[in-house]
């Protein structure tokens, strides 16, 4: 009995047979996409009814954003290349792909810092226009979940290298992955409803 | 039987029913999982390209839209894991990104396209 409840903590099934820990997940990332969607609605809303400059055309710059969309994009390969590393159970390529996704998480938050100060020295604060309170408000709210996933990923990091997430963990980061990759997806949006279509 | 038995039993079937559940999902290679991010790459290229050429201005929304949605289907489809998962991961997150997007054409369509739509019927 106390056996079966050792194993049973391990892995906690709904009645579904479904991990309980993915089913929470999934939900809570069905509530974050009606989250994103009341900011991207926000911004589409007051999309061309800025008043005063800087306009969008006149300040994003896409080759630069366009770098850092791709920077984030193969932070998703690297991700599910850590997953598949730890369920092969090989410490080295679990170690070595979450770095990866720390690394190239961390650069898309620099090239944004770099792009907010950039356009604050342009005369675009959070309250010049609409769109600036709205680019900021939606696009600060994207990186502030980046910045949630690097430290979530940097936590397990740290336990791989101390030897304590063993492949019988791979959910962990399976979790963590399905999150970072909710993040990838919706900056996938936001690079097109924002700085594409103008 | 006892309560704690019974539970323990049931604990234990659950497990059983889970271990079932994951030996469905078949898990790529990563040589699959480097084309898709090759694709996805891909995609992104084109995207920007296509802002640049003039002449496809007309069709440039709808083509970006395509576009978008096919790295946002690859990324769920695969990295996300939803084309080999069980079906109700798919429905949690599908029934919340169908009000999501439901919610964004409604207001879309009523902060832009209707009050354009009765300035062109009025003139």
């Amino acid at each position: 009995m106390a056996q079966a409840a050792a194993v049973a903590d391990e892995h906690h099934y709904t009645s579904t047979g479904l991990d309980s820990w993915k089913v929470g997940f999934w939900t809570f990332i069905g509530s974050e996409c009606l989250f994103f969607a009341t900011l991207i609605s926000t911004y589409m809303v007051y999309k061309g009814k800025s008043l005063v400059g800087p306009f969008p055309e006149e300040i994003l710059d896409i080759p630069l954003t366009t770098i850092s969309t791709f920077i984030l994009l193969m932070s998703s390969l690297a991700m599910v290349l850590a997953l598949d590393g730890i369920r092969r159970g090989s410490k080295k390529l679990t170690l070595v792909w979450l770095g990866a996704v720390i690394l190239l998480g961390t650069t898309f938050l620099g090239f944004q810092v770099y792009e907010f100060n950039h356009f604050v020295h342009e005369g675009l604060t959070l309250g010049t226009n609409v769109f600036a309170s709205s680019f900021y408000v939606l696009t600060g709210f994207h990186g502030a979940h980046v910045t949630v996933g690097v430290i979530w990923l940097l936590t397990l990091w740290i336990l791989a290298a101390r030897g304590r997430l063993a492949s019988g963990d791979s959910m962990k980061v399976e979790v963590a992955g399905l999150y970072w990759h909710f993040v990838d997806v919706v900056w996938i949006v936001i690079f097109t409803l924002v700085y594409l279509i103008q | 039987m006892s309560a704690e038995a019974m539970a323990g039993t049931g604990g234990l079937g659950a497990q059983r029913q889970g271990e079932r559940a994951e030996e469905h999902g078949h898990h790529p290679s990563p040589a699959f999982y480097w084309m898709i991010g090759g694709i996805l790459t891909v995609i992104t290229a084109v995207e920007v390209a296509i802002f640049y050429v003039p002449f496809l201005e007309p069709v440039l929304v709808p083509l970006l839209l395509a576009l978008s949605a096919g790295k946002f289907v690859l990324v769920v489809m695969f990295f996300m894991h939803l084309k080999t998962d069980s079906r109700i991961f798919s429905g949690l997150f599908l029934s919340g990104l169908v009000l999501a997007v439901f919610m964004t054409v409604a207001l879309v369509v009523l902060f832009h396209v209707l009050p354009e739509y009765q300035t062109l019927t009025a003139g």
